[in-house]
């Protein structure tokens, strides 16, 4: 980086104008010269598998929407009153409805996008040797967003949002030791009040998006500095490379678009349903279960009976589950070795049939 | 035909851009503001014209008090003959409340020393440019009633 251009836009030194005066300005003050050279250089490859490049930015893109939505939400949404103040915001509020419903299809699709994007850099073996820290940093922000999610999901006050709370909080109390002390700081209290409300919202409004920005920032400098991956059983000679802008970024521009597109009709369609306010003295309703992406977990807990031996059956499920996650989470460390990275692959194929299994067989139980 | 190369083809690849990005900038702004413009509850006390208070008797000569009319803060001053008068009690500098000083016998806003005349409302010092908005007092029945004047001037401050 030694010989570069000083300025990457052409003539920009000399130019007269508005913009040219900008980039100097702001060259002299942050470095914009070597920033836009890095830009000018960034080349993402191309070939048959170059499509899962973009579900990363699928990604983003709908965690750019839940910003934006959820500020809008931020203005209207009352924890001490959360039912009426959600059902004020879907029925009196203009364009209330779509705003919630954008925010509640938008955190849908980001957690598919991400799995699908987790997925793929899996069976591409993308965390492989120095990219292991950008698996990881990946694996903490599902982590994030799943506790966005449940902390989302609990917000409205309605049945469903009172029983999944309920049951979630329950089970993180059913882990030995810690568990129900976590449980009650999160509840402010053994039971559901409008003090976990308080903390649910504090959680989702404040502490974990304040937490999932820096990592996502690391996340997102990592793929600049390792560029993408290319998978090993493409010949690295015979790969085409296209530059990351504009050619790349302006692709990427239009998937936004499509993405945006799909999230709005959906939303518009599909208005994101609000149910009666939650009444700790009715009984759970029949059918009630969790979102799908806590419904693997969910049918693992009902097929463990009440008791393994000494041991909840409970308790097993959760291990089982937490095992499989922490070695999924820690698979850079397991694949070293050629030999190792084919039983890696075959685990991921077992993982991934494991959860649609649990999944379908979850929703058919229902 | 001249005409013909009066837009490049660049041209109209510019306005098509420009077309659409501007649909999308109205499609997703126009919600967003109105969303904005809209909180529940808007309209509660807006459309109050009037509003009963105690009985006459229950208002000493020489008082004033602050009520609410609708949303708005008012205030009823009982004068020292006996006479009622009202006003909306938005200071109309810079919109604090204002209230009534029984010792110099004046309407004196705290947060820029605007003074108004109790009787009339009139500003008389200070950096009010405008009377107090008025407010009609009957107390001819049994309770006082103020009313939002018919021939609604610029009140509603």
């Amino acid at each position: 980086m030694s010989e570069e251009p000083r300025y990457s836009l052409p003539g920009v030194e000399t130019q007269k104008g508005f913009v040219p005066a900008v980039v100097r300005y702001l060259d002299s003050r942050i470095g914009l010269a070597g920033f836009l050279s890095v830009l000018r250089k960034k080349e993402v490859p191309v070939h048959k598998h170059a499509v899962w490049y973009y579900v990363g930015g699928i990604t983003l893109f709908f965690f750019v929407m839940q910003l934006l939505t959820g500020f809008l939400l931020l203005v209207y949404y009352q924890p001490t009153a959360p039912h009426e103040s959600v059902q004020a915001i879907v029925s009196q509020v203009e364009f209330g409805w779509l705003v919630r419903s954008v925010h509640s299809w938008s955190a849908n699709l980001m957690v598919v996008s991400a799995f699908v994007h987790m997925f793929s850099v899996f069976f591409m073996r993308a965390y492989h040797g120095k990219r292991d820290l950008l698996w990881y940093s990946g694996i903490l922000l599902l982590m994030l967003a799943f506790g966005l999610g449940f902390t989302g999901y609990a917000l409205p006050g309605d049945e469903v949002a009172y029983f999944a709370t309920k049951v979630g909080l329950d089970v993180a109390a059913s882990t030995p030791g810690v568990g129900s002390t976590i449980a009650n700081l999160l509840r402010g209290g053994e039971d559901i009040t409008t003090t976990t409300f308080q903390r649910l919202f504090a959680l989702h409004a404040a502490v974990l998006p304040v937490l999932f920005m820096p990592i996502l920032f690391l996340h997102l400098w990592l793929v600049q500095r390792h560029g993408n991956h290319v998978p090993e059983d493409l010949k690295p000679e015979s790969i085409k490379q296209v530059p990351f802008f504009p050619t790349f970024f302006l692709n990427e521009l239009i998937v936004w678009l499509l993405c945006l597109n799909l999230l709005t009709v959906l939303a518009a369609i599909f208005p994101w349903e609000l149910g009666a306010a939650a009444d700790p003295l009715k009984p759970a309703p029949l059918g009630i279960h969790p979102e799908w992406y806590y419904m693997a977990q969910f049918q693992l807990l009902k097929l463990m009976p009440s008791e393994i031996g000494p041991v909840p059956g409970e308790l097993v499920g959760m291990g089982l589950f937490t095992a499989a996650a922490g070695a999924w989470a820690l698979v850079p460390l397991f694949d070293r070795t050629a030999k190792r990275a084919r039983r890696v692959l075959y685990g991921g194929f077992a993982a991934l049939t494991g959860l649609i299994v649990l999944t379908i067989w979850g929703y058919l139980a229902i | 035909m001249k005409d013909e190369n009066r837009f490049s083809r660049r041209d109209v690849g510019k306005i098509v851009v420009g077309g659409v990005a501007a649909t999308y900038a109205g499609a997703l702004g126009y919600p967003v503001v109105r969303y904005l413009a809209s909180p529940p509850g808007m309209d509660e006390g807006s459309d109050v014209n009037e509003v009963t208070l105690d009985a006459p008797d229950a208002y000493e000569r020489g008082s004033g008090i602050l009520f609410r009319f609708g949303r708005k803060p008012a205030m009823l001053l009982r004068r020292p003959d006996g006479a009622f008068a009202a006003f909306f009690a938005s200071c109309k500098h810079l919109g604090c409340t204002v209230q009534y000083q029984e010792q110099q016998d004046r309407i004196f806003c705290a947060c820029h020393g605007g003074v108004y005349d109790p009787s009339t409302g009139r500003n008389v010092s200070g950096p009010p440019p405008r009377p107090l908005d008025p407010l009609e007092v009957d107390a001819t029945g049994a309770k006082v009633v103020v009313r939002r004047p018919r021939s609604a001037g610029n009140e509603a401050g």
